[in-house]
């Protein structure tokens, strides 16, 4: 299921305003990435730009190529809506729909898109997406409650399920932590190990232990100065990034110097 | 950089104890003392001959007056300003509430002598003096505010989401602009308007319902749009962002998570609109018209709306005059009492329909 993402040459805009530019790299399939930097710097519209998200933005667009297992996805012929099917992505704040049970809100990706089911296949469903994010035994007796009546870790987990559960082949996740407790943190990681099984999974993180303990390879992003497009300086496995990073702006960014 | 910081000036040592002692009139004091003021307003306005208009103003002003000097005795400067104000605000509440008490207790007290069910269940057939009901009035208006929901609501609903959702540029621009410009068209103008349109393909003297209905739903699109655009922005966008994420497609996600979240607004705005054009009576004046039969057939013919209905029967109340004059007031109070209810109705809307944080 898991696939492979190569990026080349890959520039992205608000309107007339660069936020990244020259982009090149290759996402281990099974495997965590992680993207770390400062605030600023272009994560999260990279990250955004590689499921097509980045263009529901008005004036937004992307120059360059991103091609997942031979198919450029910004290709002509190419639907987003596609796209986003393969390639799920978990924000930063917790957004379940307000309007869902716990339930509807993991099989909302199906529902949504008005795919029939028989009633055993979304239980089942159900059930294992929510083992798959860890949050079954938590909330298995109250599905048909609102999911906006959960703790802000327990949403999170309801979101990643809710992501799982359209079967994507990459899961993005942007900060999935910043809005968590420790031990939500903690809960989430632990997911993202079991996921990568399955999974590409690309994280955008502030937190470099975080980086350090869930991924295999780390991207460092930075930018010049303001106004400048973002650059990813150095992408290396990420045990080498955190002992001995070839660039000197990478190890002045995680010993805590700037950012 | 510099070793030497700043030194704070030595903070005078406080005479008072650390909690001051609270001074300060007793609970409803405040209250109390307004209504002295009041009271000796009375007294005032008595012994100069009595006048409702000069003891409102005198009242105002010497409670006001009163309230404030009691309490800077008694609780100081500060208390007495907060008491000032609120004296201040309080009477123009109260000052607001006049005409619309006043309008309802009239409105009640002159109509409900005939809030019977003759009123109810007849229409003015034959009926010169005593009697007559509003039966076709009431069954109008419903059938006519009813066909101009059918009309504005898809139109108001759908530009609200085409504005929001999908609009941009110039021609957003221009469509906000022309929607607000609807907004001010006086209704009678509507009326003309349909009775112009109208009277192109079924010649002069065309009345009938449907027309109402038409005229209706020029001032009722611009309301239904206006406010619907409103709810339809406090949808967070990150839901949207959410739906787009599993690969929805931008209909469905604005017809299964955008509209489905902001329905209990969009019921409010709706009722609310509703409730907004019931009442209009220009109109319906010029392209329904009016007569004392039961119509339930808006294709055909003039029927009778409780606006233009208290309109005639004030204005042409047979002979005698009493009992015209009579209808006409209960015909307002039903219109009242509906469009209460729909304003009943928005609210439990809103509630019903809010989405529920099962905490
Ligand atoms: N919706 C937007 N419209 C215009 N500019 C944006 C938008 N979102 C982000 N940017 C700009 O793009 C740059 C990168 O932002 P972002 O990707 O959010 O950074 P990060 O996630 O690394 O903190 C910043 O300069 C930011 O101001
Ligand atoms: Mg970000």
């Amino acid at each position: 299921m898991a696939k492979r993402i190569d990026v080349s040459d890959l520039d992205i805009f608000y309107g007339n305003f660069k936020a990244v530019e020259g982009v090149n790299v290759s996402i281990e399939p099974r495997s965590v990435t992680a993207l770390i930097g400062p605030s600023g710097c272009g994560k999260s519209t990279f990250l955004r730009s590689l499921n097509r998200m980045h263009e529901v933005i008005p004036g937004a667009r992307v120059e360059g190529k991103v091609v997942i297992d031979g198919q450029d996805l910004y290709g002509s012929d190419v639907d987003p809506v596609d796209v986003r099917r393969q390639i799920g992505m978990v924000f930063q704040r917790p957004n379940p729909f307000p309007t869902m049970s716990i339930y509807d809100n993991v099989v909302a990706g199906v529902r949504l898109n008005s795919k029939k089911m028989k009633k055993n296949d979304l239980d089942d469903l159900v059930e294992s997406s929510l083992r798959g994010a860890n949050l079954w035994n938590e909330v298995k007796d109250r599905l048909d409650r609102p999911g906006s009546g959960l703790s802000g870790g327990q949403q999170q987990r309801l979101c990643i399920a809710r992501a799982i559960a359209v079967q994507p082949e990459v899961l993005l996740m942007d900060e999935p932590c910043s809005a968590l407790d420790p031990i939500s943190t903690l809960a989430i990681e632990d997911l993202m190990t079991e996921l990568k099984d399955r999974f590409t999974i690309v994280i955008v993180t502030h937190n470099m232990q975080q980086a350090a303990r869930v991924s295999e390879q780390t991207g460092f992003f930075n930018l010049n100065g303001v106004g400048q497009p973002g650059r990813l300086i150095e992408f290396n496995p990420t045990e080498k990034i955190f002992s001995n990073p070839d660039q000197k702006a990478t190890e002045d960014y995680i010993s805590g110097r700037f950012g | 950089m510099s070793t030497a910081t700043p030194v704070r000036p030595e903070a005078p040592e406080p005479l008072a104890p650390a909690v001051r002692q609270r001074r300060g009139l007793p609970r409803f004091g405040g209250t109390a003392v307004f209504a002295a003021g009041l009271a000796l307003a009375a007294v005032l306005t008595a012994a100069s001959g009595w006048s409702w208009g000069l003891f409102a103003v005198l009242g105002i002003v010497l409670g006001c007056l009163v309230t404030y000097v009691v309490s800077r005795v008694v609780e100081g400067r500060r208390k007495a300003t907060d008491r000032l104000v609120t004296a201040l605000v309080s009477s123009a509440f109260a000052v607001a509430m006049v005409p619309l008490v006043s309008l309802i207790y009239t409105v009640v007290s002159n109509g409900v002598g005939r809030l019977d069910g003759t009123f109810f269940s007849n229409s003015m057939v034959g009926v010169v003096g005593e009697g007559g009901g509003a039966y076709h009035a009431i069954m109008g208006t419903l059938i006519i505010t009813a066909l101009a929901a059918v009309i504005s609501v898809p139109v108001g609903l759908l530009a609200a989401i085409y504005l929001v959702e999908y609009g941009k540029g110039r021609l957003k621009k221009v469509l906000t602009f022309f929607v607000d410009v609807m907004t001010g068209i006086p209704s009678i103008v509507a009326g003309l308007f349909a009775y112009a349109l109208f009277a192109i393909f079924f010649g002069p003297g065309i009345r009938f319902g449907l027309g109402g209905a038409v005229a209706l739903s020029v001032l009722m699109i611009p309301v239904v749009v206006r406010s619907s655009e409103e709810v339809l922005k406090l949808v967070p966008n990150e839901l949207r962002e959410a739906s787009y994420a599993l690969g929805v497609s931008k209909w469905r996600t604005i017809l299964k998570v955008v509209v489905p979240t902001a329905i209990a607004g969009l019921g409010t705005s709706v009722t609310l609109a509703i409730a907004r054009v019931i009442g209009e009576t220009a109109p319906l004046l010029v392209i329904v018209g009016i007569t004392a039969a039961t119509n339930f057939d808006p294709f055909d013919g003039r029927m009778a709306t409780l606006p233009v209905y208290a309109y005639y029967q004030l204005t042409q109340p047979g002979v005698p005059p009493e009992f015209g004059i009579e209808r006409a007031w209960t015909a307002a109070l039903v219109l009242i009492i509906i469009v209460m209810a729909l304003n009943v109705v928005a609210r439990l809307i809103s509630r019903f329909f809010a989405p529920k944080t099962g905490r």
